[in-house]
């Protein structure tokens, strides 16, 4: 029985998860990435939300790629990531509406997160539907953990807490154990994500010019 | 008047758009290596928010919200599920405009703002700005005056940004912390910054 996935399809894959991260490595979709993190909650939510909406844009643009009139192709590829937007806050303001609250104008930033537009322009206008899927998947899933990481840290040191339940045991608080209220604003996630980039680049030795 | 003063004040420094939103990240990071660039975009900026953010709140309040279209007859329909594509519509179609005007009444500043335009539709400020202004309600003048304040203060961090970028090209910073990293942290002290704006007001 032939794999389900080839070897050249595993590496699209990974490379978005780890080599080429959107995050660290491509410097793309930083934004929704700092604000949703507060919480490991919205950042689940929003995370879910992307890989979808990326997975499924790169899907449709490259069954459309020939059809596409280059010079039109921004707004064709816009249409297409905003109708699939709409859908994702439709179906959550249905089914989790306090979590859509929370996340307010960030669902509809995902139109213009980077990771969406430079992921179909870069790889879904050239390559055949199944390989964009994947590189979609691929590459959500890279900001998702990057996301999950950033959130994970915010919420344990910001709030003591762990997708709402108390991780930090009474007896260190008594012991007079502070949660870290700069890790709930903002500085502390632009400081939490430079330190998550300097880690992951020192691991796979890349380096940027000056 | 001091309302508008406050809302401005209020969007310029203690709820900056790039330091406390996090709004248009990307291109801050990419084009804040050289100062003139930053200035550049900076007012690209400035010029199209000032602009999208009312005409938005024109699209909104009178075709997409709730009982907006009333004046046609069909006063229980609800459009605001459009609201999305509606605005990166205008967005995308106010670049244009805008860079079609600045190229035919001055070729000088559309010369030095050029390539900018049109990477300004894509930028998450613009398309943040016309949704914080759907969300809170703003009235049509208030939207002017919050539109302006956040492109104003999304210049200042980028042209201040540049400017550290500048001066930090001369230090050793460890070999993977280049770049992106050492930006992040900066971008980080630059928010903490801008915190102490915080409860200012006329």
């Amino acid at each position: 029985m032939p794999a389900l996935l080839t070897k050249k399809d595993k590496k699209i894959v990974r490379d978005g998860l780890w080599e080429s991260n959107p995050i660290t490595y491509q410097v793309l979709g930083i934004c929704s990435a700092l604000a949703v993190t507060v919480q490991m909650k919205t950042a689940l939510v929003m995370a879910v939300s992307l890989t979808t909406v990326v997975a499924m844009s790169n899907l449709t643009i490259s069954m459309m790629r020939n059809f596409i009139p280059s010079k039109i192709r921004i707004i064709v590829q816009l249409s297409v990531v905003s109708t699939l937007v709409i859908i994702a806050d439709q179906i959550l303001r249905a089914y989790m509406y306090d979590v859509s609250k929370q996340l307010s104008v960030f669902v509809g930033l995902i139109i213009t997160n980077c990771i969406v537009m430079g992921r179909a322009e870069a790889f879904a206008m050239q390559n055949p539907p199944f390989k964009s899927f994947l590189d979609g998947l691929g590459n959500g899933l890279g900001y998702s953990a990057v996301l999950i990481a950033v959130a994970v840290f915010r919420e344990i040191f910001g709030s003591g807490t762990l997708l709402g339940f108390h991780v930090i045991p009474e007896a260190l608080y008594s012991s007079g154990y502070v949660n870290c209220g700069l890790m709930v604003l903002a500085p502390g996630a632009f400081f939490l994500l430079g330190a998550i980039i300097w880690i992951q680049r020192a691991v796979s030795g890349y380096v940027e010019g000056n | 008047m001091i309302e508008y003063v406050n809302l401005a004040l209020k969007s310029i420094f203690v709820e900056n758009i790039l330091l406390a939103y996090f709004l248009g990240m990307c291109s801050f990071l990419a084009c804040s290596k050289k100062i003139e660039t930053a200035v550049g975009l900076g007012f690209a900026v400035v010029f199209v928010l000032t602009i999208t953010t009312p005409v938005n709140w024109a699209v909104y309040n009178l075709l997409l919200r709730k009982g907006a279209l009333s004046w046609t007859g069909l006063s229980t329909v609800d459009l605001s599920f459009l609201s999305f594509i509606a605005f990166i519509a205008v967005i995308a179609a106010m670049v244009q405009i805008v860079e079609m005007i600045i190229d035919r009444f001055s070729p000088a500043l559309y010369s030095s703002l050029g390539i900018f335009l049109p990477l300004i539709a894509v930028n998450c400020s613009i398309l943040g700005a016309s949704l914080f202004m759907q969300e809170r309600n703003y009235t049509f003048s208030q939207s002017v005056v919050f539109g302006f304040g956040s492109g104003v203060g999304w210049a200042l961090a980028i042209v201040a940004m540049a400017a550290i970028r500048k001066k930090l090209a001369y230090n050793n910073i460890p070999a993977s912390l280049k770049g992106l990293g050492i930006t992040m942290m900066i971008t980080g002290l630059m928010a903490m910054g801008f915190m102490c704006f915080a409860g200012i007001q006329l």
